[in-house]
């Protein structure tokens, strides 16, 4: 009885120092963005709409080198075709293998023509959209950094938020159409002023973001640190703040991207958009919906395709939004 | 409260003066002239006169000058006239529509009833509608209700109204011929069946608007009450045994209400905005309809008039969302 506790000394002992012990070998250290893929992966929505966004950006940059009808080719013969599966349930229609989606009244392509109206779309939605984010991002860093811009430029970006876009938007395209288009040929003055005009009047929820999330960061030890081993404060913003504000950025880029979309398109309907042998989604739809009893198709596809490209984007935003954000993530 | 909205209303003023400035150098860069219609035997000193009879002549500072006194001082003149039968604005110069050459204000109101009554109901409808799918999809959160609900607002939020227009045109005015597509303005509700014609012809722009409105409120509707669902206060309600219902309808409700309600305040300038592609789809002639034909015949006063209408619109609604977010919630003090 009373050597069994000197016995378990020594034993309890060796149990300690086993349990201070590793037995399996240390795990590789996680990056941030293995963590966030993983959180990503369970929005399935999201996985879905960053594929379809994937897969409508290859079909529209390789679409033309696949399917080389020229969208411009008028072929007077073959007009008003309907697409190759209305033959499903109306045997009389007139459909072919050369134009599986149908043509218009002018013969041309509708495939074609979608795939030239999606690279025009897909186009300037990007490209608006990084104008936007780089504007946004600029003004939300000077004005979250630098104390004395701050006043100026939220007031600034007040008063812009407070501008009737949309309008605007009718005024300046209207306006501005003429000169451009004299410089830069109908199509690229076209692409100029629409890009810009998206862009200068959507960057201002992305500076809000921007600037909230510096300001909090300004505060934090590390830039204390850095400044205090006298980095300048352009590589404080480059190296410190320019990352860690990145989820933010690349969430309101989602959102940005589909506004563009809608807005370019929504241009298009009114009609002030781009010029109607230079085929979008939106140019496509609105020229279609005089003669929508007749060819509907004609107006489905580029809207369904604007739709789901949209609600893929919006999608991927949702996804992002939840993987990217460390109090979500994880659960 | 009262001092805070005071200062907001104060400050609006110098933003608004900087919004027409914008809208108004932002037209003079406008390449049309309005004497373009004239026939070109009339000679060229008889158009510099008609010209300056537009006040076109002066420099630029002095037409803005006179436009913003026609539009902040001679146009109330004119409403308080017409409400109290008074003679205030005899004889002064009006806000002239080089369209018509009838006063520009004349025209918007003739054209804003109709665009209050379709925008107007459908943000009504659109409330009605997103606000219980809200509370019940976040108080079933993951239920199958939540999942479609969610994947429809998405849909919805998704799906722009120039593309719902022509697609509900098609298969409820064309298929199966139930409504008609064209929005009829001089229709006049005197009985029942008027009303009912009245009825059918809203229907769809109706619809159409307030699928955007319902997709957007019931996702901040339903993020709200996530918010508030899990919050401390709601155990102790329950705890102390109240009733399921009015936890949740009245405790819970009640404080997740606070930023939809700002929301709501937000998004009616917007949905004007909307309501130009809504109306230019169902034909409806409200003033979304009248600033696209203005622009397009290069009718700046109209133009102009409409885009400062929509900016006072923003700032307005602005202004009632910061004093509603106050009024609603105690925890926010502006001073």
């Amino acid at each position: 009885m009373t050597d069994q506790p000197i016995a378990a000394g020594p034993d309890l002992e060796i149990d300690a120092l086993a349990a201070l012990q590793d037995k399996e070998p240390p795990k590789e250290p996680r990056s941030q963005w293995k963590d966030v893929w993983d959180q990503f992966k369970h929005h399935k929505g999201a996985l879905f709409g960053g594929g379809f966004l994937i897969f409508i950006t290859l079909a529209v940059l390789l679409g033309p080198y696949i399917w080389t009808l020229d969208p411009q080719k008028l072929d007077i013969r073959n007009k008003d075709m309907r697409p190759i599966y209305t033959a499903l349930w109306d045997s009389t229609a007139k459909v072919g293998w050369g134009n599986p989606l149908g043509t218009d009244n002018l013969g041309r392509d509708i495939l074609a023509n979608l795939i030239a109206g999606g690279r025009a779309s897909m186009a300037v939605g990007w490209a608006a959209m990084v104008l936007a984010l780089v504007i946004g991002t600029l003004v939300g860093v000077v004005s979250g950094y630098f104390k004395k811009a701050d006043f100026w430029l939220m007031r600034f970006t007040d008063l812009v938020l407070s501008l009737p876009i949309l309008p605007l938007l009718l005024v300046a395209v209207t306006l501005f159409r003429e000169p451009l288009r004299a410089n830069f040929g109908p199509e690229g003055g076209m692409f100029i002023l629409i890009v810009g005009v998206i862009g200068l009047t959507s960057w201002m929820q992305t500076a809000r973001i921007v600037r909230g999330d510096i300001l909090a960061l300004k505060e934090r030890e590390f830039i204390l640190a850095a400044r205090s081993i006298g980095t300048t404060s352009g590589a404080i913003i480059r190296r410190h703040l320019l990352p860690n504000v990145v989820s933010p950025i690349m969430v309101s880029a989602t959102l940005g991207l589909a506004t563009a979309i809608i807005t370019e398109s929504a241009l298009s309907f009114l009609g002030v958009g781009f010029p109607s042998d230079f085929p979008t989604w939106g140019k496509l739809l609105a020229d279609s919906v005089q003669r929508m009893e007749q060819y509907p198709e004609r107006v489905i596809l580029p809207g369904i395709l604007i739709s789901l490209t949209v609600l893929g984007v919006n999608y991927l935003g949702d996804g992002l939004r939840d993987a990217l954000d460390p109090r979500i993530r994880g659960r | 409260m009262l001092t805070f909205t005071i200062r907001r209303l104060i400050l609006s003023i110098p933003t608004l003066l900087f919004i027409s400035l914008v809208i108004f150098l932002l037209l003079q860069l406008a390449p049309g002239d309005p004497m373009a219609q004239v026939p070109l035997t009339v000679p060229p000193e008889v158009k510099e006169k008609m010209r300056e009879a537009l006040g076109l002549g002066q420099p630029i500072h002095i037409q803005y000058i006179k436009w913003i006194v026609q539009f902040f001082w001679i146009e109330p003149q004119v409403l308080v006239d017409h409400w109290f039968g008074t003679s205030f604005a005899e004889g002064k110069q009006r806000v002239i529509s080089w369209q018509t050459r009838s006063p520009v204000m004349d025209i918007v109101v003739q054209r804003i009833p109709q665009t209050l009554w379709v925008v107007g109901l459908s943000y009504v409808v659109g409330i009605l509608i997103a606000l219980p799918i809200g509370i019940y999809s976040a108080y079933k959160q993951y239920s199958v209700f939540d999942q479609t609900g969610t994947f429809i607002t998405m849909i919805g939020f998704s799906i722009p109204p120039f593309f719902t227009g022509p697609l509900l045109i098609v298969l409820f005015s064309v298929q199966l011929g139930w409504l008609p597509s064209i929005y009829d303005t001089t229709h006049v509700v005197t009985d029942w069946e008027s009303f009912k014609v009245q009825f059918m012809q809203m229907v769809m722009p109706v619809m159409v608007l307030a699928l955007q409105t319902t997709a957007q409120l019931s996702r901040y509707m339903r993020s709200s009450m996530l918010d508030n669902l899990g919050q401390d206060y709601v155990r102790t309600a329950r705890a102390k045994g109240l009733k399921e219902g009015v936890v949740v309808m009245v405790h819970v409700l009640r404080n997740s209400m606070i930023p939809v309600i700002t929301v709501i305040a937000l998004g009616v300038p917007a949905i004007f905005g909307g309501a130009i592609i809504t109306e230019n789809v169902f034909k409806v002639n409200g003033i979304g309809q009248l600033l696209l034909t203005a622009l397009f015949a290069n009718d700046i006063p109209m133009v102009m008039t409409l885009t400062f209408i929509f900016a006072i619109l923003i700032v307005l609604f602005n202004l009632i969302a910061d004093v509603l977010y106050g009024v609603l919630d105690p925890r926010i003090r502006y001073d």
